[in-house]
């Protein structure tokens, strides 16, 4: 399990800074897009990964190993709805970009 | 501290959130209402401010436990000097640019006063907040602020310098994240002071992960900071602001140097065992470098927005080197170099747009910027902003030399004592007799330190010549005395600086020592006591 995460987060994130650097506004707000799952996915990563462990304490006594740490999947609901909001905004910026320079360029012009 | 004047910790976040959200209930056609709202707001917020500054120099560090958790587990709130100090700094910024931008501009594009709070929300967060992942919200709610203020008053030139600023900051924020994870993965806290107490204790194998997670939130704060080759977003997208916009985000790369000052002596100060001292090479050799570079830039450059833009990357070399030579003595030198140098840059942006109003290229973006945002009236905006005082450009004039004086550090006002008190500092008899490689970075920081002052006279008088002595087109620049008044006020304050030098410096000293000797923040956080439940209701 922690392999196959580790793949999906470096190929998420690989993906991500690769299309950043490229120089259309789209492709720009997709490789965000991708870096942001990839952080969100290795910020769950370190409550640990574990199956059939509750986050929340049920009224069944047991011991503290019977559960997964609840921190970080309070962080990640708070990083994901921070980085729809900038992205979302994001887009905005793209839009007005793209309406008054005419260019989808990230330089607003096409390099000469 | 108790009782009532307990809860005003939490008022400079508190405050400008509420009246930011009252702000967006009234719509854009009342702007002197809405103009009122926010400046009793940010006067409430400096004068808040000024009393925890009292507060915070006479009694022990405040901790504000939200929601009456406990301090390693829930969210705290820390008052000490340092975040006391940079409270009242952004307070009076914020004050100025507010006055400056009733001249015009909080009517050139939507929801101006409500961003301007939100922006005063997130950076008073940040220097309160002691628990990491709080911190990043907190950064967000200032950064997203800022993405909308560097937008504001549209055209195409501030969108692709917005488009910038905002895809660098992101990317810089998920760094952020990545740091805060790793840190909390390894050690299992993200309160600052608790993570002070853990660092010590992390095994050798785990360490490495720690110190990886340290240096990308370094990374982040760097960026926000604009350390050399981190700082190129910072050159187009300040420049592009609005005037009031520029002035306060020049308390925003300070933002990023009050963290690093926060985190570097608390996380690896000279109790944190193998890990001490960690990362302080990378920023004093970046800060040298970012004053180099800061410096040619300074010589380098045509309009003087980009002149102001440079000088921010020296002040922030400046603050870096002295933050990584880590010394009690020149902390205190620095802080008080930091107070100086943002009042002045601030001032500076301010002063730039009145005098390139007469000039023709400044002329242009305004009428850019009108015409992207659709202005009503056709009227040549110049006309309706002010009359032409008398001896407007011998105040103008007045004003521009004593900016030139401020950041080469000429005597009378208090650059010369903030760059005098740095050297003083590093050529202090060594008490802990290291000597060597320190000594080494001393004298380099010294020779950059006044090399980078003679650059900053030498393009200010060019730039004064040009402007004041041998105009080409000689247009007096039409000006309110709403936008001499923060100008002159900011100005006056360096002065103020430098009468009271003794008593701001003790205050600078004293904050220093306790920010390099944090066992007292840590023990004030760690054993902040909840407050005690009130007594049981009767119900009847």
């Amino acid at each position: 399990m922690e392999a196959i995460l580790a793949i999906g987060i470096g190929i998420l994130s690989g993906s991500g800074v690769w299309l950043l650097l490229r120089p259309r506004t789209y492709q720009v707000i997709m490789g965000l897009s991708l870096i942001s799952y990839a952080v969100n996915l290795f910020i769950f990563s370190t409550g640990r990964l574990r199956s059939d462990a509750p986050p929340v304490l049920t009224s069944q006594p047991g011991s503290l190993a019977d559960y997964a740490d609840p921190l970080p999947q309070a962080l990640v609901l708070t990083a994901i709805v921070i980085s729809f909001a900038t992205t979302a905004l994001f887009l905005v910026m793209l839009l007005a970009s793209r309406g008054l320079t005419g260019s989808d360029h990230v330089d607003g012009q096409e390099r000469r | 501290m108790s009782g009532w004047m307990h809860h005003l910790l939490v008022l400079p976040v508190v405050l400008p959130l509420a009246s930011g959200a009252l702000l967006l209930m009234y719509n854009e056609r009342r702007p002197f209402l809405k103009g009122v709202i926010n400046l009793i707001s940010t006067l409430a917020t400096l004068y808040v401010a000024v009393m925890l500054l009292r507060l915070a120099d006479t009694s022990s560090t405040g901790v504000y436990l939200l929601g009456n958790w406990p301090a390693p587990f829930g969210i705290v709130l820390v008052l000490d000097r340092l975040s006391a100090l940079m409270l009242v700094l952004t307070g009076v910024l914020a004050a100025a640019s507010l006055t400056f931008a009733f001249a015009r501009w909080h009517t050139a594009g939507a929801h101006f006063h409500s961003l301007f709070q939100f922006l005063l929300m997130g950076v008073n967060g940040v220097y309160l907040t002691g628990d990491m992942f709080n911190l990043f919200v907190f950064f967000e709610v200032m950064l997203a602020a800022s993405y909308g203020l560097v937008l504001h008053g549209s055209g195409p030139q501030r969108i692709r310098a917005g488009l910038h600023y905002i895809a660098v900051n992101l990317t810089a924020s998920f760094l952020f994240l990545i740091g805060v994870s790793l840190i909390y993965s390894v050690t299992g806290t993200l309160n600052m002071a608790d993570l002070a107490v853990r660092l010590p204790a992390v095994t050798e194998s785990d360490r490495g992960l720690v110190e990886a997670g340290a240096a990308l939130l370094g990374v982040a704060f760097l960026v926000k900071a604009g350390m050399w080759p981190l700082s190129f977003w910072l050159l187009g997208a300040y420049p592009a602001a609005a005037a009031p916009v520029a002035a306060i985000f020049a308390i925003l790369s300070k933002v990023g140097i009050y963290v690093l000052l926060r985190l570097s002596p608390l996380l690896f100060g000279a109790q944190a065992g193998a890990s001490a001292g960690f990362g302080s090479q990378v920023l004093l050799i970046g800060g040298l470098a970012t004053i180099a570079y800061g410096m040619i830039g300074v010589l380098a450059s045509q309009a003087m927005a980009r002149l102001a833009s440079y000088s921010i990357l020296v002040s922030s070399g400046t603050l870096l080197a002295a933050i990584g030579l880590s010394d009690a003595n020149l902390t205190g030198s620095a802080l008080f170099y930091l107070v100086s140098s943002t009042l002045t840059i601030a001032a500076f942006f301010l002063l730039i747009e009145l005098i390139e109003r007469g000039q023709s290229p400044a002329a242009d973006l305004l009428a850019v910027t009108a015409e992207a945002f659709g202005d009503e009236d056709e009227d040549e905006p110049e006309d309706e902003v002010g009359v032409a005082l008398p001896g407007t450009l011998a105040i103008l004039g007045v004003c521009f030399a004593g900016c030139g004086m401020l950041l080469a550090g000429l005597p009378p006002l208090s650059g010369f004592i903030a760059k005098f008190a740095m050297l003083a500092a590093v050529f202090a008899p060594p008490a802990t007799g290291t000597e060597g490689g320190i000594a080494l970075a001393g004298w380099i920081f010294t020779g950059l330190l006044i090399l980078s002052g003679l650059a900053a006279l030498l393009a200010m008088l060019r730039v004064g010549i040009r402007v004041f002595w041998a105009p080409v087109d000689a247009t007096v620049p039409r000006v309110l005395v709403v936008e001499l008044v923060p100008i002159i006020f900011l100005l006056l304050l360096t002065l103020a600086l430098t009468v009271r030098g003794g008593p701001v410096m003790r205050y600078m000293e004293d904050t220093a020592s306790a920010v390099h000797a944090p066992e007292r923040y840590i023990d004030s956080v760690l054993t902040a006591p909840p407050v005690p439940a009130p007594a049981a209701q009767v119900h009847r």
